[in-house]
């Protein structure tokens, strides 16, 4: 008799994706689309949906939807948690849309305490507009806004945004993670199933950071890529869990 | 019935609890955290209804999205610098059709202005505001009575329509305290079957401005002002004191109606007639309030706080068959009904003066 040793996440539709050879964003896509059906809690689910590369993701989760502005999903989160207090409700978001331009929506969903789930996705850069620096952009990491490398004295330093919330009494689920290797798509597995389980059990804010690569913006063949984030991304930012409330 | 005394933030704030609301979100700023006030007291003892002070405006405008996006009666208020920030989000609430409640109770601007009474976001209200083809219903109340009203109005042309409604009021309209008959009005249920609810037994729902092929977004701005037809065919609304023998026609909305109608009285003693168009819906703009009138009337005047904004769709109303005076003051300045009779008698008599 045949066993069935691997399947495909049920709520992961059967559309191609339209990220290049090597993104992150299919990989994680994968890992929420895990959790989901883990947790069964897909006809309960409703995402907002970030502006960046992966604004369509609502094209690969079989779930219900909100695109939402630049920036803007952690406040679009809160409008449906508010009125939907039994549905869930996460958002999905790049470090252009949630560590520029969404810093406030972000730091103030988590001051409240406000009973989502956010997923974020740190490659330290603007993917979609064709790689400008992110506020995650590595000091001396070229960019096509910072083409001599990031530059200390005018541009500042990158952005950690979990040491950030992790000073918030409203965030009760906080992890950094990434994707570049087996062990730790496991381990980002895990994290973003306990992200949402932080919220289904109402313990308040959750949220994954994950670190992810962009082989077309960076320049690079996706190994190459990988053995970049490994070597250079992790030692900025640390692989840990910050805060688990159980 | 009740009979209350209440400043005009409260009445809109009571309507809408009444109307449903479920959600209000917003950010203080003078004239009109009163609503904000009263609603944190009322909301959170209503069930399933929440009250939320955000961040900021943008914040709140997104909230609002959100909310509306899940099939709730939603609002947001705040006061012109306010409701410059909210532009971003009234678009992509315009283009992913939801219904919702944007109270402006403007002031005198631009910039941050002064805290006092002003007419200056007509064009911001009327004509876009944020980016991108697309109109919002504007109601505009010229008392306590009407905010109340009005609340309940907009909120059935919101969900009517699956657009969002300004209900456009100002410093003075705002803080003004009128007795308010809190009627019982009926509230239409609509059914949402767009709405993100979780998907349950049915596919998803996508509830989104996006459209990357520009094709498809021709398509949906077409579908946008096919909806826009329809609102203008249906919805204008005016009052009006013009009959077939006015000569003199004053436009005037809002608190500025008021004054005018003071004045009118004013000058009707003295024997001369003036008659009154009182927009209340300002988008669409009532046009037709104009028939007939345009070809019979020696003078048209729009009395505005402002420098001079609606004059440009009272213009477009006459269509070049009358002369089309303006009078305006600013910055939160409000005129006296006798300043208003010396200007009214001032451009009639210059306009006879041309016609001898
Ligand atoms: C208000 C606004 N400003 C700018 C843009 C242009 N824009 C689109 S995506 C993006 C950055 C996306 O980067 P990131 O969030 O890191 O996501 P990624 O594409 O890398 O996944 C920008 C600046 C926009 N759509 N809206
Ligand atoms: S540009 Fe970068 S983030 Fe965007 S799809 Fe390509 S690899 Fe992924």
């Amino acid at each position: 008799m045949q066993q069935v040793i691997f399947k495909r996440p049920e709520i992961l539709t059967d559309a191609f994706t339209h990220y290049c050879p090597g993104c992150g964003h299919g990989t994680i896509h994968r890992l929420v689309a895990n959790a989901i059906d883990d947790l069964q809690i897909r006809e309960k689910v409703i995402g907002a949906g970030p502006v960046g590369c992966s604004a369509m993701i609502y094209d690969y989760l079989d779930v219900d939807f909100q695109q939402s502005a630049h920036g803007r999903a952690p406040a679009v989160a809160t409008g449906i948690k508010r009125v939907s207090p039994e549905n869930i409700v996460f958002t999905y978001q790049g470090d252009g849309d949630l560590a520029s331009i969404g810093t406030a929506e972000v730091i103030h969903a988590a001051a409240r305490g406000e009973n989502i789930t956010v997923i974020f996705v740190n490659n330290a850069i603007f993917g979609m507009t064709g790689g400008q620096m992110a506020p995650t952009t590595l000091l001396g990491q070229k960019t096509q806004t910072s083409p001599e490398g990031r530059d200390l004295t005018t541009q500042g330093y990158p952005l950690r945004v979990c040491e950030l919330l992790n000073t918030l009494d409203g965030v009760a689920y906080l992890a950094r993670v990434s994707v570049h290797d087996v062990r730790n798509v496991l381990q980002a597995k895990k994290a973003i199933k306990r992200a949402f389980e932080t919220q289904i059990e109402k313990k308040g804010f959750s949220l994954v950071e994950v670190l992810s690569i962009c082989p077309t913006n960076w320049g690079m063949k996706p190994k190459q890529a990988i053995q970049w984030l490994e070597e250079n991304m992790t030692a900025y930012y640390p692989l840990q869990v910050f805060k688990d409330w159980r | 019935m009740e009979k209350v005394l209440m400043k005009g933030t409260e009445a809109i704030g009571e309507a809408a609890i009444r109307a449903g609301c479920r959600i209000y979100c917003g950010y203080p700023i003078t004239p009109q955290s009163e609503l904000l006030a009263y609603l944190a007291k009322k909301m959170p003892h209503i069930e399933g209804a929440s009250f939320l002070q955000s961040e900021s405006e943008v914040a709140a405008i997104n909230m609002i999205y959100g909310a509306a996006g899940a099939g709730a009666r939603a609002m947001t208020s705040s006061s012109s610098p306010g409701v410059s920030l909210k532009q971003e989000g009234i678009s992509y609430i315009a283009g992913a059709e939801l219904p919702c409640v944007i109270v402006n109770a403007s002031r005198g601007g631009p910039g941050l202005g002064s805290i006092q009474p002003a007419q200056s976001d007509y064009f911001q209200a009327t004509k876009g505001g944020g980016h991108g083809d697309y109109r919002l219903i504007v109601l505009a109340p010229k008392s306590v009575q009407e905010m109340y009203d009005y609340t309940f109005d907009a909120f059935d042309l919101a969900d009517k329509y699956r657009t969002p409604v300004m209900l456009m009021c100002d410093g003075a309209l705002s803080q003004l305290m009128e007795p308010v008959v809190l009627k019982d009005i009926e509230v239409k249920k609509y059914e949402k079957p767009w709405a993100t609810t979780g998907a349950k037994g049915r596919k998803p729902v996508l509830v989104s401005s996006l459209r990357i092929d520009p094709a498809d977004m021709e398509k949906q701005n077409d579908h946008l002002f096919e909806k826009y037809e329809k609102i203008i065919a249906n919805e204008a609304r005016y009052e009006s004191t013009c009959n077939a023998d006015t000569e003199y026609v004053v436009v005037a909305y809002g608190i500025m109606a008021r004054i005018a109608q003071t004045a009118i009285k004013k000058l009707r003693q003295e024997g001369i007639e003036v008659g009154l168009i009182r927009p209340i819906t300002l988008w669409p703009f009532p046009v037709q309030a104009f028939d007939g009138l345009r070809d019979q009337a020696k003078l048209f005047i729009s009395l505005e706080l402002n420098k001079g904004q609606m004059v440009e769709d009272v213009r477009l109303a006459v269509n070049g068959k009358a002369p089309v005076e303006f009078y305006g003051r600013s910055g939160g300045m409000m005129p006296k009904p006798d300043e208003i009779v010396e200007v009214i008698k001032r451009k009639i008599s210059g306009v006879e003066k041309c016609n001898k």
